[in-house]
């Protein structure tokens, strides 16, 4: 059952190709990696999956169903959900609001029914909030609901950026560097987390990190980038043990 | 928690107004009110209903638009055209201002649709110089339009030269419209009252909207467009929305204006580039996005003129140099720290100030 | 013939604005704020020449030396008191609307120190006009003059942000402030540099404009500086070759469409164009369409 097949997906930008014949298959429920040097072309692809970019050419099939082409708000209805490399969180709004905006297309009611305040407003805020608070709860962060996102300490926010696109009920969850910047202690945490919502919302994630331990510790299977192309793919140590890997990205 | 807040605070701009208007009527009914006061009510109302359709879209859309008084004017000139025209058909004054009400509304709801759709694509200083461009577009039409009524129906004319021969109006016709003589004679329907409520009914739809699903998506988008896009934010969409109900709001505001004077021109400052701006600074010296703020800061702003008179010629001089030190002493980030190292060294004065007074007690006792 | 009168006429209004634009695209670029006092600097630069020439009975050349000193002190002066202390605001809008107060305030001291009435004002140069076509085609000279001054400014400017250091300390802080600041350059210097170039282009503006049309009053420079800015981001904001570029297009634009379509309704015309231009070139003519980094 696959979540994720990627065939042939290419891109250039003016003359030089970020990603060259991209070709990807994730299981469902599998936590998936994607690594390689700075500039291999990891966030690229993630841009492609997500309607950023529109590729040059190939196909990308979620759960079945080509999504190459489409932009990114079809996208993310169709079932893809993801976090940023640099937090890209609604300052100004709570961390509650947060994750509410993310269940904004899976409950509502029409614009005159708010400003009236019919009760189907109240009905659906309040179901907004109890899942809202589920949702934040699950990642450890319903005390801190009514902070402003701005002011939460930058693991939380990282987590808050989770539970925003875990709202949006995806297939697939794709975390561009989930762990940057974070020391080791926060990092075996974020990975417990990661292993939890897998686990609890039978997601399919796709992660691109930089650190080899998470990668390592979590990951079931990677594909290596280098120059935007697939140096290497399959379990995870078998791949990481690869010569031609650690000789490109690893260092010795 | 974050649910109770809000309401407080809402329900406290709410009786901000209210008790507002009941001070404004026990002031006029005792005869306390100076005349220029009492010329100051409806005016206060449509600048007060300007400034928060405005703050909607700079506060919480996030852009930054250039021509809100194109829509103002729009709203004017069109329940104007209605309440003219209907004079004879609706005797009833609160009725036939209602509907002109919604005109003016409607009409300037279906340009910020047409402003709304070029702007979509852009974002910042180019979204800014549209909304400035559309403004001035709809100042230079007003100019050159005549408008006449007769027994075959409704005459429209842009040839400034002809005037309103160019309408060919037959005997029984009425020019409504005199080209850059705008229009007189409209009913002089607005008060303080319906303005009341008219601003009243602005802050139910700006305030119920900000604190629902869609402010929400809103708000969003203001603060991270491409996130909200990667969650499914319908950009397009909440854009004109926003768009259109900022200038159904500004339109409403337009038809208290145009019949509160007896006669509407485009001339002078009240539909230009530095109509728009004045209530550009209402807003942001009120505070970006924040609604109550807006209330008090035109309020101030509108009157303070006023009450400057007895600088005489320095008047407009004494604005600006206030103007310029407000946004320095409020935004200048050394003047925050500065305000905040104050604050701080003040606390610690006052505190050391209790502990020692407590010791002593104390001791006393 | 009539239409080559135009469209020279045109070209001559264009450069006006184009010389305006290059200030306005510059600060932009540079300073990143949209600088609303900007027309009214050149008010304050026609006012400066006005007196000189009628109070002083100083030459026109001399006066508009005068204007650009004037100006550039004016302009430097300005941007250390009131948007400096601004540049780091939380908001953009804090400088701008600290702009309009600066627009504001110089109106109102050309208003308390001239008057409301327009003043007449005299060419800064007296030369006879260009015969052209056997007396068919009258160039006045102040055309011409205004013309190859904005060519002359455009070749200048390019040459100075790509060939002298503090040119490219200009493009440097525009891509990168703090990447610039990081390299050795001192960004107060550049910006100030920034608004000193840009007044003293309003100046020269400011006297070529009002040469051609003399009225002058504390409200003239408020629709150029709405012209020139519509021109900046008809050409691409940031642009110099844009600024240049859309001045004269707006320029040509707007004496044309007086001609040929209605006076009322060329500024609605320009204004028109330029939504539509948008609408195609949402970066304008010669902008970057600038991708966010996702």
């Amino acid at each position: 059952m696959n979540m994720l097949e990627v065939s042939h997906l290419s891109i250039s930008f003016g003359g030089l190709k970020a990603v060259n014949d991209l070709n990807i298959t994730i299981k469902k429920g599998q936590l998936y990696g994607l690594i390689g040097p700075n500039g291999a072309g990891k966030t690229t692809a993630f841009n492609l999956l997500t309607g950023v970019y529109k590729a040059d050419t190939g196909s990308i099939l979620l759960d079945g169903k080509n999504i190459a082409g489409m932009n990114t708000i079809s996208i993310n209805k169709a079932g893809i959900a993801r976090t940023f490399q640099n937090i890209r969180l609604f300052k100004e709004l709570s961390v509650l609001d947060n994750v509410k905006v993310g269940l904004h297309n899976q409950m509502g009611y029409s614009t005159i029914e708010g400003i009236l305040r019919l009760p189907r407003y109240f009905k659906i805020e309040k179901q907004m909030n109890e899942k809202a608070l589920e949702l934040l709860d699950v990642m450890g962060l319903k005390d801190c609901a009514g902070f402003t996102a701005a002011n939460l300490p930058y693991g939380k926010q990282r987590k808050l950026e989770i539970a925003r696109a875990l709202a949006t009920n995806p297939k697939l969850l794709l975390l561009d560097e989930p762990a940057a910047g974070m020391n080791p202690n926060e990092t075996e945490e974020l990975m417990e987390t990661i292993r939890f919502v897998r686990d609890k919302f039978d997601m399919t994630i796709l992660l691109i990190e930089h650190d080899m331990r998470l990668v390592g510790g979590i990951c079931e299977e990677i594909t290596v980038l280098n120059f935007g192309q697939v140096l290497a793919q399959g379990v995870t140590s078998e791949v990481l043990n690869d010569p031609r890997v650690i000789t490109a990205y690893l260092g010795e | 928690m974050n649910k109770k807040k809000t309401l407080i605070n809402n329900l406290v701009t709410y009786g901000i107004v209210i008790i507002g208007y009941a001070v404004m009527m026990i002031l006029q009914l005792t005869g306390s009110l100076s005349s220029s006061m009492k010329g100051f009510l409806v005016p206060i109302c449509i600048y007060v209903i300007m400034a928060v359709s405005l703050n909607l879209v700079v506060g919480i859309l996030g852009e930054l638009s250039l021509g809100h008084a194109g829509f103002m004017c729009v709203g004017a000139y069109s329940s104007a055209v209605f309440s003219c025209a209907a004079q004879e058909l609706i005797t009833s004054a609160p009725l036939r201002f209602g509907i002109a009400i919604l005109v003016g509304a409607a009409a300037a709801a279906v340009f910020g649709i047409i402003i709304g759709i070029p702007v979509l694509r852009l974002k910042g200083d180019y979204l800014a110089i549209v909304t400035l461009a559309f403004g001035e577009i709809i100042k230079n039409i007003v100019n050159i339009i005549y408008l006449g009524v007769d027994s075959n129906g409704l005459h429209i004319s842009f040839d400034a030269s002809a005037g309103t021969a160019g309408l060919g109006l037959l005997e029984d016709g009425r020019v409504i419209i005199k080209g850059a003589q705008g229009i007189s004679g409209t009913p002089q329907d607005a008060n303080f009252t319906i303005g009341i409520v008219l601003v009243l009914i602005t802050l139910i739809i700006v305030l119920n909207l900000i604190n629902s699903r869609d402010g929400r998506a809103i708000m969003s988008i203001r603060d991270n467009r491409i996130a909200a896009e990667s969650i499914g934010i319908n950009i397009t969409k909440y854009k004109l929305m926003v768009f259109t109900i900022s200038a159904a709001l500004a339109g409403a505001a337009g038809a208290l204006y145009s019949h509160n004077f007896a006669t509407l021109t485009p001339a002078g400052d009240k539909f230009n580039y530095n109509a728009s701006i004045m209530i550009l600074v209402y807003v942001v010296l009120g505070g970006i996005g924040n609604i109550r703020g807006s209330i008090i800061a035109a309020v101030i702003l509108y009157v303070l003129p006023e009450k400057l008179r007895f600088l005489r010629d320095y008047r407009m001089l004494v604005y600006a140099v206030v103007l310029i030190l407000v946004m320095l002493f409020n935004w200048s980030p050394k003047m925050i720290e500065w305000r905040k190292s104050v604050a701080a060294k003040f606390k610690a004065k006052f505190g050391r100030k209790k502990t020692a007074n407590e010791a002593e007690g104390g001791a006393q006792s | 013939m009539s239409f080559l009168s135009y469209l020279v006429n045109g070209l001559s209004l264009g450069s006006v604005y184009a010389i305006i634009a290059l200030g306005y695209t510059m600060v932009y670029g540079i300073a990143k704020m949209l600088n609303f006092a900007h027309g009214d600097v050149i008010m304050i630069g026609g006012f400066v020449v006005f007196s000189c020439m009628s109070n002083l009975g100083l030459n026109g050349l001399l006066s508009l030396l005068a204007a650009m000193v004037f100006c550039t002190v004016l302009g430097v002066v300005v941007e250390r008191i009131a948007y400096r202390p601004l540049r780091n605001a939380a908001s953009s809008l804090a400088v701008l609307i600290t702009a309009i107060g600066v627009s504001y305030f110089l109106q109102n001291v050309a208003l308390l120190i001239f008057g409301a009435d327009a003043k007449i004002f005299s060419p800064i140069v007296n030369l006879p006009n260009l015969q052209l076509f056997g007396g068919e085609l009258s160039i006045s000279a102040i055309t011409i003059i205004t013309i190859l001054t904005c060519i002359v400014i455009m070749i200048g400017l390019t040459l100075f942000i790509k060939k002298t250091r503090a040119g490219q300390a200009m493009q440097a802080v525009s891509e990168d402030k703090g990447a610039a600041q990081l390299m050795g350059i001192n960004v107060n210097a550049t910006i100030a540099l920034t608004f000193a170039i840009g007044s003293a282009l309003a100046a020269v503006a400011g006297a070529l404009m009002c040469s051609a049309y003399p009225q002058l009053t504390p409200y003239t420079g408020t629709m150029p500086g709405i012209k020139a800015f519509v021109a900046a981001v008809f050409g691409g904001i940031g642009s110099i070759p844009g600024a240049m570029l859309g001045g004269i297009l707006i320029g040509i634009i707007q004496i044309l469409s007086s001609a040929y379509i209605s006076s009322q309704m060329a500024d609605a015309i320009v204004f028109l164009i330029l939504i539509v231009v948008l609408l195609v070139k949402p970066a304008g003519i010669l902008g970057k369409n600038v991708q966010e980094k996702v």
